[in-house]
């Protein structure tokens, strides 16, 4: 039994964890309808310029091969920017549009599109497929094209563009007896989820259509999908009740759902179309990074001034933005700042957000930067970052909602044991590895979504709560399960939870940490909505002994409507179901966040990372040994996935401080490493002791006090293990990731 | 992924005989280097002669004293039989510091030594490389190379040869039994493997179709005094950037033969008699390892991204040393290395 209320705030398993382990929970590569055909893309090998022409010959004399379109042969596409323009998560310029012409906008775009009878069928004939190019040399390196960065874009819907400048930065730091400036860079990287991109396209026939996309919303690619084949939304229903991993890779539609459902129309049947391993490094990732960041500050540690400017990559078509420096006018108290944000053009794909966007790289060099004046100033780090607490948001001048950094940072240095640590670099040995202690704050925006929710009880007492969000491993099945069962008084067995469908309430992508927020609140007030419902239900029976009660008067529990006064008179939940006349009680609901409270209070998480790392003296052997992340980030909903959240964010940390690089070659505009093999994530060997705390903070943006935790988890964790290296060898690496040749 | 045939050889000699036929045809053991590449269309194989099921399983006692691998034996098997761990710790040792335990367990014997290399462009059909089409090119040169050779390399190729288990074999002073068309012969390790040169296209000395039967190690030496270390990109689950399998006898308190080969660094494990001969009547000693580590790396250069490599190799090599020498081998399971 584990009825025992609230579930809300504890540690309570996976609702879905069974269903993962036992292979019952169904993704998008995993969906079969009678008749389906198999498609396989065909990737560019030139980065730049445009097909010449396509020899299908031998592939479409190839077994079980059904169609294969190209730019040449495909069915209409629109011909303006616009319908692809439906997309909530597109940025400013001309969406990518797959098959469209023979241009070439980056290696690896896909040119053709094989189907076949079997998937087998499909990529054999694939790799028959053969191109001739007219190619131009292609750039992929941000530094190469620096001296064209620009930041005269269109802001991208959702990204505030760096505050002005206050105060004056510039003329501070060059009057500063302490400062310091430096160029930092953080290696590319892919998302890398262990599920592959898919769609599979059910034909239901007359013009029907159900799509299992891998996708953080539903809702974003059907809108995208109908705009740009100009379906009825009547007739297509979109579902992604499982994702293996995403980590903001899948907010935008990608080329399969366009290709696949496109094919799926032509030839009036179903078609899967599931990308390869490579295929997933043609698409989306975290760009290419140039950045700056200038201190200085007065003997005691008081920050004077800071200076942050990033060149960031992005695409020949597309303006992809992220928040990169603005956290730098945030974090510190700081009366003179200067930010400044641009744009490069490379031969890429668009990027796309990927686990903390914008934090993770400018939290990263700020950090870095702060721990090289500390050093500057023979301080402790810890000591810097409390001597420059902001106590508000300087960007936009407002108190914060909540702020429990200090806390943070207190608990976390008790847990890790920061007091002993001895400051000066190399000090601290142990046989032939160096030790090293470093830390970092991390930050990242506290956000909420409208967003739609529903709640249905049925006679028998079962609750399903249920909104058009996506579980993307998170653990949102969970927590809209605990949330139910509080609200009704339920044992958790009894509540089931579903989302990604677009039969359900409308939902915007699952992104930004603003999940469990938007679809806690939304699943809550469609709770309360429902208990309305059934109190009306209740009122109504004969001699129903809550006839005047109103829901303060009343409480959810045990499967009973009972008078608070009074708990001998109740309605049964199978009685109150029965007197609606329909077999259940049904609401929706849409939660609103409250925009008078986000006017006037800033919102972010916060954590404090302790790391500590062993070096080989002579090998540069890097052993991450311990981290502590403690974290202020609002109430806690369910401590075991937030737990699990929080350690695959430092995870993430770990690669992108050691690990983590995608690498292209710069004549052939093409990534070497496009597999898990080559492109290093940790692995076991390269995690050991990882802490999570969770600080108590009390935040009034949302009646649940919920925060959000998909993000806070990797901002600040590589920094910190940066500064840690740098205390172990004395050595600073300023472009991560660190590898074995940087510490020689 | 091209469509290919299948069939399962019941004998050696079928097996040979479906292969040596048939200039599209391979044999497959574990796959696990075989089924990537197709995946990857760089191998297109119009028939698959699946040797698993041969009669290659065994490790047997050799008249001399030492062992007969069968080439089909498992990498974790042969890492795990307890006459390896006991007179050839550093094979064992070598092999556990490879892949991950999934892998070992399908990875053979024989698949290891003819695995292919991990040089990038190798593996991406959509771009030039001479090992894949001979004359087309080698963008390593100048592109991504980290991971490439400093030693042996060739104006056509600078990749290397990427197992583990093939560096301790070649420290040993290993033999592989091969059976082919023409009957069976034995190739010392050192002759197995080539250097590039101008026919990058061929990694080892085999003709096609002809089978490793076998790999066969010499009486037992070198007790405790051993090490393989191995130094990559992350702490398991990478390929060597560079690995030394080092084994010593010591004659009193000076030297009396030592061993030492480098994984990561070449078209082939990487021994130099001159090298280890330095050693002989040396007291263990960073000046006498660094010289024999010089040796071993006279002539090394680097393609940019991988000139680390040298300097990487050089304190390697001494770190092994003084590994094998103390007889405090490098463990494999923890990650510092002693
Ligand atoms: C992700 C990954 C990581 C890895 N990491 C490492 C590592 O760190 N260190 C390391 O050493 N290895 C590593 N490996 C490689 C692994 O050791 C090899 O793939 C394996 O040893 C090959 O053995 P197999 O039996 O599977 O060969 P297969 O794939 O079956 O065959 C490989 C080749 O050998 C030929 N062949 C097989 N058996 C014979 C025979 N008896 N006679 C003649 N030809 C034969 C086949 O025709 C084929 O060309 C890794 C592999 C992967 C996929
Ligand atoms: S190094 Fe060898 S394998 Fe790599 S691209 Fe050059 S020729 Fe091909």
């Amino acid at each position: 039994m584990s009825n025992v209320h609230p579930y809300v705030g504890r540690a309570h398993p996976r609702v879905d964890g069974a269903l993962k382990v036992t292979g019952r929970a169904k993704y998008a590569a995993e969906f079969f309808a009678d008749g389906m055909v198999y498609a396989a893309a065909v990737p560019a090998t030139i980065a730049k310029g445009r097909i010449v022409s396509i020899d299908l010959s031998a592939a479409k004399s190839a077994p079980g091969v059904i169609d294969i379109l190209t730019h040449e042969n495909r069915p209409e596409l629109p011909d303006s920017d616009e319908p692809y323009l439906n997309d909530m998560v597109a940025v400013p310029g001309s969406p990518f549009r797959a098959l469209y012409n023979d241009r070439i906008l980056y290696s690896g775009q896909p040119i053709a599109l094989v189907v076949a009878d079997t998937h087998e069928n499909a990529r054999h004939a694939a790799s028959l497929v053969t191109a001739t190019y007219e190619a131009e040399t292609p750039t992929v390196d941000v530094a190469e094209a620096r001296h064209e960065a620009y930041d005269t874009f269109e802001p991208r819907d959702g990204i505030p563009p760096p505050p002005p400048p206050r105060g004056d930065a510039e003329a501070t730091f060059k009057g500063a007896d302490i400062k310091l400036s430096e160029s930092y860079r953080v290696a590319p990287e892919h998302h890398n989820p262990m599920e592959l991109m898919a769609t599979t396209v059910i034909w239901e026939g007359d013009g029907a259509l159900t799509i299992h996309t891998k996708t953080q919303g539903v809702n974003n690619p059907k809108n995208y999908i109908c705009a740009v084949l100009g379906l009825d939304p009547g007739k297509v229903r979109v579902t992604s009740p499982f994702v293996g991993g995403a980590f903001g890779m899948v907010l935008r539609p990608q080329y399969d759902l366009l290709v696949a459902t496109m094919t799926a129309i032509k030839l009036e049947r179903s078609v899967r179309l599931v990308l390869t391993r490579g295929q997933m490094y043609t698409m989306g990732w975290r760009p290419d990074t140039l950045q700056t960041v200038a201190l200085s500050a007065k003997e005691d540690g008081e920050l004077t001034s800071i200076s942050h400017h990033a060149i960031q990559a992005t695409s020949q078509f597309e303006d992809y933005q992220e928040p990169t420096v603005n956290w730098s006018g945030l974090i510190y108290d700081c009366p003179n700042v200067s930010l400044k944000y641009e744009l490069a053009k490379i031969d890429v794909s668009t990027p796309s957000d990927m686990r903390a966007p914008g934090a993770a790289l400018g939290v990263c060099a700020l950090e870095i930067a702060m721990d090289e004046l500390s050093y500057r100033l023979g301080m402790d780090p810890l000591e810097l970052r409390l001597k420059n607490y902001a106590e508000k948001d300087q960007n936009d001048d407002k108190p914060f909602s909540s702020k429990e950094l200090k806390a943070a940072y207190a608990q976390g240095a008790e847990q890790f044991g920061w007091k002993d640590r001895d400051s000066r670099p190399r000090s601290m040995r142990d046989g032939k590895e160096l030790i090293g202690q470093g830390m970092a704050t991390g930050c990242w925006e506290a956000m909420m979504q409208p967003h739609g929710g529903r709640a249905t009880l049925s006679a028998e007492g079962k609750l399903e709560v249920a909104c058009g969000t996506a579980d993307i491993g998170t653990g949102t099945y969970t927590i809209l399960a605990q949330i139910g069962a509080d609200a009704l008084g339920l044992d958790i067995d009894d509540v089931t939870a579903r989302v990604g469908d677009t039969s359900l309430p409308m939902a915007p992508p699952e992104g930004g940490s603003w999940g469990a927020a938007s679809a806690g609140n939304a699943v809550r007030v469609a709770c309360t909505a429902l208990k309305e419902e059934l109190l009306k239900a209740a009122r109504g029976l004969h001699d129903s002994p809550l006839a005047n009660a109103s829901l303060e008067h009343v409480s959810f529990a045990n499967g009973k409507i009972s008078l608070v006064s009074d708990d001998e008179k109740f309605v049964t939940f199978g009685d109150a179901v029965r007197g609606s006349g329909s077999a259940d009680v049904t609401a929706e609901a849409m939660f609103e966040p409250d925009e008078d409270f986000a006017g006037k209070y800033a919102s972010y998480t916060h954590s404090a990372v302790f790391a500590e790392v062993r070096v080989d003296e002579q090998l540069g052997v890097v052993r991450v040994t311990r981290i502590v992340s403690a974290i202020a980030a609002g109430k806690i909903l369910n401590l075991a996935t937030a737990r699990s959240q929080i350690l695959g964010g430092v995870v993430m940390g770990i690669g992108m401080a050691l690990h983590e690089e995608t690498m292209w070659d710069k004549a052939l505009g093409r990534v070497v490493n496009a597999n898990l093999g080559e492109y290093h994530m940790p692995a076991h060997a390269d995690v050991q002791n990882i802490d999570v705390i969770f600080v108590e903070e009390d935040d009034k943006a949302n009646p649940l006090g919920v925060k959000g935790l998909g993000e806070i988890g990797i901002v600040g964790a590589a920094a910190a293990i940066a500064n840690a290296v740098f205390h172990a060898t004395g050595k600073r690496v300023r472009d991560l990731p660190i590898t074995i040749d940087k510490l020689l | 992924m091209m469509n290919f045939s299948y069939t399962r050889a019941t004998t050696v000699g079928d097996a040979i005989e479906a292969v040596a036929g048939d200039p599209h045809a391979r044999f497959i053991a574990g796959g696990t280097n075989l089924v990537d590449l197709m995946k990857y269309d760089v191998e297109r194989p119009g028939r698959l002669v699946d040797i698993t099921r041969l009669p290659l399983k065994d490790i047997e006692d050799t008249a001399e004293g030492g062992l007969k691998i069968g080439a089909l034996v498992p990498n974790s098997d042969l890492a795990y039989d307890t006459r390896i761990e006991r007179d050839y710790p550093l094979l064992a040792s070598a092999i556990l510091a490879g892949a991950s335990a999934q892998l070992r367990n399908a990875a053979t014997t024989g698949g290891n030594l003819l695995q292919r290399t991990r040089c990038y462009y190798f593996y991406d059909a959509g771009v030039p490389c001479n090992k894949r089409e001979p004359g087309s090119g080698c963008p390593a040169k100048t592109g991504v190379n980290r991971i490439h050779a400093i030693l042996g390399a060739s104006d056509s190729c600078i990749a290397t040869h990427p197992s583990d288990m093939c560096v301790a074999l070649a420290a040993l002073g290993a033999t592989v039994h091969v059976e082919g068309p023409d009957g069976a012969r034995t190739i010392s390790f050192e002759d197995f493997h080539r250097l590039p040169g101008d026919s990058p296209e061929k990694d080892n000395t085999l003709a096609h179709g002809e089978m490793v039967t076998a790999v066969e190690l010499p009486a037992p030496r070198f007790g405790k005094k051993h090490t393989y270390l191995k130094l990559r990109d992350r702490l398991s689950y990478a390929f060597a950037l560079v690995s030394v399998a080092a084994a010593v006898e010591l004659d009193g308190d000076v030297v009396g033969e030592a061993r030492i080969a480098l994984g990561g660094v070449a078209h082939k494990p990487w021994r130099v008699p001159e090298a280890e001969a330095l050693l002989k009547g040396k007291l263990p000693s960073s000046s006498a390892f660094e010289e024999a580590a010089d040796r071993l790396l006279k002539g090394a250069a680097g393609h940019g991204e991988n000139d680390f490599k040298i300097e990487l190799a050089r304190r390697a090599v001494v770190r092994a040393l003084f590994q094998a020498a103390a007889g405090t081998p490098q463990v494999q399971s923890s990650k510092i290395v002693n």
